[in-house]
């Protein structure tokens, strides 16, 4: 245990370990939110995570962004990062959602038991994620994506000095922390989705539809709710917090690989079991609370740790608390 | 035989309902391939049974030196393949069939108990002692138990979903343990480890080898010692099934709460079952370790475990001579595949069809005719070789389509459990959302 390097590293890990929480909290409200709908771990929600940042790259090609990165203007700036917000959505979306119709929907049709399901949905995460690895000209390697800049005359790419603006320039800074934009839109893009996402659960038809499922689907069937269309929706938008996490994931670490969903995807679960699965309010605890404990962890026991810790953390909350900090609901009590 | 009950089904443990559903589906069908054979061998007399099985062990021991050439792929050393993924994974997949097939109990971190049993091997022969192999062995099944009961004790009281996550992040928090003390290797692994002993009167007097030659190139003893591990595992895990243990696993995996109510202590034989899961996966990665001679914390990536799992779902969970068949699927035909010649396919396919018209058993046409196909295509189309050629690389890939495709037309796996055959109560198209299912 390192205890100087702890405290020395304190804020920087703060931050880094908020801004990796707000990105586990958006994957996790996906687990959730199936959970919470149909009782399944929907466990190929990393690989939808995962085809999310293929998105990212995707409009990075489209872009002409190389991997020295770019430079745009203010305007080219920011239609850039809508593109790429766009793409990752739109790409997780549809993973989601056809998910549900190839893997889920057959499976339902014949009242398989739960495991069923389960071992299903292990086979759909691994053929995903080795498809994407092994069949396009077998991309394995990394994605080093240079940083989006503005420029300004006389400005090169990995010159972050002499930018206006790019996702790495500190914007506050205190003591040796400097509090840099891509953690701002991290942060402040994950609140607004969570939101977003609050609103629709709570005020519109379709998430009193998803409610009504969730706290019991077959009287809410009697009732009139259209069961399958909530739960296309339920994927849908499970899919589309798994896109927004994976934009954010990109403008932070800026690379992506055909195996990268998997250790997010278990922790983010972990995240979402930490906070009490199927709570909305839970999965955004849970976590910042992961992202935080991991950043110390690696601060104090080294980081090549950090995995090892995630994992202790969901055996040691299973075991004391098993329905995680704040139970579980999703229509249940206050959602 | 209980008749459905459309209410019931609340509290149904996971893979009860799995296996009434299975059973449910196999069931209208009429007797069924593995069905027939079983009445088959049921029929026979005592005295028949014998020569039966006799020639079959004599088959299966000879199968090293036979090396069958429409078996062996082109290039590699049928034996080695054998030793090296076969037995390992026959083993394991007779080990994880203890926990998620007799208790019903989803276990995704396998592939840590095989970890365990390979490295107490490496460490003990190689990098910090060199005690007798055998012994090592034996150390490693300790080991490996160990870590099942010490695994199992915080944890078998969780519900079944989230056990399964659980015990995956225990298989990722062995493996990373293992590539981040130096003590045991790190990164570079553990390497040099000692084969078994070779033994027997010298029969090269120039290289000093023995008969029974245990050594990194020479693998038909290995394929022996392998053989004769799986049937001793084989018999021990016949006999727990048959015992009150396994009638206990029954209860536990048919109805949790109702066992518990029976007077079986539940928790005490998941611990078991557990237990003697880890063992055998522990065993598994020592004979894993000897033959080898080297282990790399990648070797034991979380991958392996979902292609365990396969290995067991595939042939049929709960059916020992399924999951066999199960993890002969997964450790050989991509291995084989990847060499195979279109000869080889057209006489395996031709031979399936003949199986299919004595036994009138329909898989078997569909799966000549594909067997055919495969070797037309690999001899006429040029996208279908290259694409043959590096099978081994997506194996992962087609070995999760093959899972999905599984749970929508035969969950039951390839060999079938024989259960009493209880049909699934017919519930809602949505997942019982309230039912509260207690592991």
């Amino acid at each position: 245990m390192d205890f100087t390097n702890f405290i020395n590293t304190f804020w920087d890990n703060t931050l880094s370990g908020l801004s990796r929480g707000a990105i586990y909290a958006l994957i996790a409200l996906g687990y959730t939110l199936v959970y919470g709908v149909l009782r399944l771990i929907n466990f190929a929600n990393s690989e939808v995570f995962m085809l999310g940042t293929m998105g990212s790259v995707m409009s990075f090609w489209l872009l002409g962004i190389g991997p020295d990165g770019a430079q745009k203007g203010v305007g080219g700036f920011i239609a850039s990062l809508l593109l790429m917000f766009a793409m990752s959505i739109v790409f997780s979306g549809l993973a989601a959602v056809a998910l549900e119709y190839f893997a889920y929907r057959p499976l339902r049709r014949r009242n398989s038991p739960r495991l069923v399901f389960l071992i299903s949905a292990i086979g759909a995460s691994l053929a995903i994620a080795e498809g994407v690895g092994a069949f396009p000209k077998r991309k394995r390697e990394e994605y080093p994506f240079g940083r989006l800049s503005i420029s300004k005359s006389g400005c090169t790419v990995s010159d972050t000095e002499n930018c206006l603006l790019n996702t790495r320039t500190s914007v506050i800074k205190f003591g040796d922390t400097s509090i840099q934009v891509r953690h701002l839109v991290v942060l402040i893009g994950s609140m607004l989705m969570m939101a977003g996402l609050w609103a629709f659960v709570n005020k519109t038809r379709q998430g009193r539809g998803m409610r009504a499922v969730a706290m019991d689907a077959e009287t809410s069937r009697i009732l009139g709710v259209n069961v399958d269309q909530v739960i296309f929706i339920t994927f849908l938008v499970g899919g589309i917090m798994a896109g927004g996490a994976a934009f954010l994931y990109m403008l932070f670490f800026e690379a992506t690989r055909y195996n990268a969903g998997f250790l997010l995807g278990v922790k983010s679960f972990t995240a979402a079991v930490l906070g009490g699965i199927g709570n909305i309010t839970g999965a955004l605890i849970g976590g910042l609370l992961l992202g935080l404990i991991e950043e110390y962890g690696a601060g104090l026991f080294g980081g090549k740790w950090k995995d090892a810790i995630a994992f202790a953390v969901l055996v040691l909350v299973l075991m004391f608390r098993p329905t995680g900090l704040l139970g579980e609901s999703l229509g249940r009590a206050r959602a | 035989m209980s008749t459905p009950n459309p209410t019931e089904t609340p509290r149904k443990n996971l893979s009860q309902q799995y296996l009434s559903y299975a059973a449910g589906k196999a069931d209208e069908a009429g007797p069924g391939f593995s069905d027939r054979m079983r009445n088959w061998w049921t029929g026979l007399q005592q005295g028949e049974k014998i020569p039966v099985v006799l020639a079959a062990v004599m088959l299966l021991f000879w199968l090293p030196w036979l090396n069958p050439v429409i078996l062996r792929p082109e290039g590699s050393d049928f034996a080695s393949l054998l030793a090296g993924t076969v037995v390992p994974y026959v083993l394991i997949a007779l080990g994880l069939n203890v926990v998620v097939g007799m208790a019903g109990l989803l276990d995704l971190g396998y592939v840590g108990f095989w970890a365990v049993g390979a490295y107490t091997v490496g460490v003990l022969t190689s990098k910090h002692a060199s005690i007798p192999w055998f012994l090592a062995m034996f150390a490693a099944v300790g080991v490996a138990t160990l870590s099942g009961v010490l695994l199992g004790a915080p944890t078998l009281r969780l519900r079944g979903d989230y056990l399964a996550i659980v015990t995956l992040g225990f298989g990722e928090i062995i493996r990373i343990s293992a590539e981040n003390f130096g003590w045991l290797g790190a990164s570079e692994g553990i390497t040099a480890i000692s084969p078994p002993p070779s033994f027997g009167p010298v029969i090269d007097k120039e290289s000093g080898a023995r008969f029974v030659n245990f050594s990194v190139l020479e693998n038909k003893w290995f394929c022996v010692f392998g053989f004769i591990l799986i049937l001793a595992v084989l018999t021990a895990l016949t006999l727990i099934e048959r015992s009150r243990v396994g009638r206990a696993w029954n209860a536990i995996r048919e109805d949790e709460d109702a066992a518990e109510l029976m007077g079986v202590p539940t928790f005490k034989f998941k611990l078991l079952a557990f237990a003697v899961g880890a063992a055998v996966g522990g065993l598994s990665g020592a004979f894993y370790a000897g033959k080898l001679g080297t282990i790399y914390p990648k070797d034991f990536a979380i991958q392996k475990s979902i292609l365990f799992l396969a290995a067991v779902v595939m042939g049929g969970i709960g059916n020992r001579w399924g999951v066999i068949i199960g993890a002969f699927i997964v450790g050989y035909l991509p291995e084989w595949l990847r060499y195979v010649r279109p000869i080889q396919l057209f006489v395996i396919g031709g031979l399936m069809l003949l199986i299919a018209l004595v036994a009138r058993h329909r898989s078997s046409l569909i799966a000549g005719f594909g067997f055919l196909l495969l070797g037309l295509g690999i001899r006429f189309v040029e996208p279908v070789r290259t694409f043959m050629e590096s099978i081994d690389e997506k194996r992962f890939f087609i070995f999760g389509l093959l899972l999905m495709t599984m749970m929508i037309f035969r969950p039951q796996g390839l060999i079938p459990r024989r259960v009493a055959a209880r049909r699934a109560a017919p519930t809602s198209t949505v997942m019982a959302a309230s039912d509260a299912v207690t592991i």
